[in-house]
């Protein structure tokens, strides 16, 4: 026993060397890492394969990507807490922007870099409904009808909840007789219908959809048709509301990182890339509104409905908006009352 | 152990009319189908839904290959340094007196008693960008948090008690009695501590290696938030099943949770096999569970 004893001793510390010569050696291929939000997933995967490939013909060389993903929010947390992403593409400018404050590993004139405010696609958001709509949802107005849940993500870590909380706001405001004092009352009555916060926008999809919970989900354009994609066309049906806002998630290089890495060069080539015909058929693929419509497929873009869009500049832009609905003590931690308690 | 009064124990159970026996052993039955065969069919079924061969190509794959890597790798680094702290920690615990004994106790259940985010979230106050060590470190190119060792780390702090935990009221129970004759007999410590303390212990150590080993390539806590799930790089097993199942891909996910599930399996037969193999051994040092 004495032997076998010390003899597996040895071999646990052996291997544990091994293994970790193995690791370090084999992180040495050149690598992008790109830190994206919840539900761009399925068009990175695509898109880093449609790029990778067009800059081995190019130059010659073999990168592998790496992305993550998560709420916008935590995302932008991970690479203030030293993460080290050559690029962000986030679901909105405050995220880069707490990086770019945080670290200033990002220039404060990151916006501006890239083509329509560093926004390669757009989105919206809609609502996705039970198929057949049986609650009769139809506008933004309907959904503080009595006995409806609502499904949103915490707008403190998502991204895409802060911007589902400015759709609603946009839409009470443009009502007859709408206002701000309007529009707060109508989102805390809205607020008050939310059974559960998800921390990202996939979480919250998965509530809805796989957990079954709600009769309506606030969701991004792209990922409510996902969703339906992915599950089945004769489970789910999207409702477009008239007015909904005009979301631009942004890119940008973290160009400390990406200097440090000597990925300064590719880092770019591939944000980049998403302006091409190639990056925009692909985000129009995957339901993103394109920059450049002309260079997606037809079809694709016919896919969209028609819906007024309120752009961010009318809220005063993402540097008045974030401290003033999403920080402490902020419109949201004024309405917001947790239920249950 | 008490054996006299685990004898008295049974006895007493025994004593119990038949209709109360037959109860108690259909309630630990049900139970168990319940709450363990059932979810863990479920988890093969789901993985096979698509047949075996949707199966192997979702292992093939090269994250999840990636990811498999990354959970031995981890349990391959964290294990064998548990033992270690564990069997000095016990050693000190059950043979010597000192000052501040009790909380040193304590001290070896806090991983228990915190929540794992907990564990995890005390490395990035540690290692980050904003704390002391981490520019330190990373300025001579040694990455801690979102990388490797800083799982290792998470995970060595969430899985540390249990070998310590497993050895001490086993220690304590056999006191210093062998090794002192050993030592009186002319061994050294070195000696001693291979050919009669490490023998007696065996299986309480096996018991907790085996505990150890499984939370090693299963926690999820602590480690989704050192990890930063960068795909195919620093997800293990757990964190690389919630992504997959977070991208409606079903199938891979759950033959992800299989091979996880099988990974467990095999460090529980192969304990099986020792009991088995050294079953008179066991019988005669006392000491198993």
């Amino acid at each position: 026993m004495k032997r076998t004893a010390r003899l597996l001793a040895y071999a646990a510390l052996a291997a544990s060397l091994v293994l970790g010569l193995v690791v370090t050696a084999h992180a040495r291929d050149r690598t992008l890492t790109n830190v994206s939000y919840d539900p761009t997933r399925e068009f990175y995967r695509e898109f880093n394969e449609a790029f990778a490939a067009h800059w081995r013909q190019q130059q010659g060389e073999t990168v592998a990507i790496r992305v993550t993903h998560g709420g916008s929010g935590s995302q932008a947390r991970t690479v203030i807490d030293g993460l080290e992403a050559d690029v962000v593409t986030l679901a909105l400018e405050s995220d880069i922007n707490a990086i770019a404050d945080a670290t200033g590993l990002i220039p404060d004139d990151w916006r501006g870099k890239f083509a329509n405010n560093n926004a390669p696609y757009t989105s919206t958001i809609v609502f996705l409904v039970r198929k057949g709509n049986p609650k009769g949802i139809a506008d933004w107005g309907d959904l503080i009808k009595e006995g409806i849940e609502v499904i949103t993500p915490n707008p403190k870590t998502s991204g895409g909840a802060r911007w589902n909380l400015l759709a609603a706001w946009a839409w009470a405001r443009a009502q007859e007789g709408g206002g701000d004092e309007t529009a707060r009352a109508f989102v805390s009555e809205l607020y008050r219908r939310v059974p559960v916060f998800d921390s990202g926008a996939r979480g919250s999809t998965t509530t809805f959809v796989q957990r079954g919970i709600g009769d309506v989900l606030l969701a991004w354009e792209n990922e409510a048709y996902l969703a339906i994609e992915e599950l089945g066309p004769d489970a789910f049906d999207i409702v477009t509301p008239s007015i909904s806002i005009l979301a631009e998630p942004p890119v940008a290089v973290v160009e400390a990182n990406a200097e440090k890495k000597g990925n300064l060069e590719l880092a770019q080539a591939y944000l980049e890339y998403l302006y091409s015909a190639e990056g925009q058929a692909l985000a129009a693929k995957h339901y993103y509104r394109p920059f450049r419509p002309d260079l997606a497929d037809p079809e694709d873009i016919a896919r969209f409905g028609e819906v007024d869009l309120v752009a961010i500049e009318a809220f005063g832009g993402w540097r008045r908006v974030q401290p003033e609905f999403f920080g402490d003590g902020g419109i949201f931690d004024q309405i917001y009352v947790p239920t249950g308690q | 152990m008490p054996s006299s009064a685990a004898q008295r124990r049974v006895r007493a159970a025994t004593s119990e009319s038949r209709p109360v026996q037959w109860v108690l052993i259909g309630i630990s039955l049900v139970f168990i189908a319940v709450i363990l065969v059932l979810p863990l069919t479920t988890v093969f079924a789901e993985a096979f839904r698509r047949g075996p061969d949707e199966f192997l190509k979702a292992l093939a794959d090269k994250d999840a290959q990636a990811a498999i890597r990354l959970t031995l790798l981890v349990a391959a680094i964290s294990v064998p340094l548990n033992i270690v702290f564990g069997v000095c920690a016990a050693w000190a615990i059950a043979k010597y007196e000192f000052k501040g004994k009790a909380f040193l106790i304590t001290l070896i259940d806090l991983p228990f008693s915190v929540s794992p985010v907990i564990s995890g979230l005390v490395y990035v106050l540690l290692f980050g960008a904003g704390s002391m060590l981490g520019p330190w470190l990373r300025s001579y190119g040694i990455e801690v948090l979102f990388a490797v060792p800083g799982i290792v780390l998470a995970t060595i702090f969430v899985t540390f008690p249990f070998v310590a935990r497993e050895l001490i009221p086993l220690m304590q129970v056999q006191g210093t009695g062998d090794e002192e004759a050993a030592i009186s007999l002319g061994a050294n410590g070195w000696q001693t501590f291979w050919r009669v303390t490490l023998p007696n212990i065996k299986w309480g150590l096996l018991y907790g290696v085996l505990l150890c080993n499984a939370r090693a390539m299963g926690e999820f806590g602590a480690v989704t938030v050192v990890s930063g799930r960068i795909r195919g790089q620093t997800t293990t097993m757990p964190l690389q099943i919630e992504i997959l199942y977070n991208e409606y891909n079903a199938v891979a996910a759950f033959s992800l949770a299989a091979m996880l599930a099988l990974l467990a399996l095999v460090t529980l037969v192969l304990k099986s096999i020792l009991e088995w193999r050294f079953g008179d051994e066991l019988a005669a040092t006392n000491g198993g569970h």
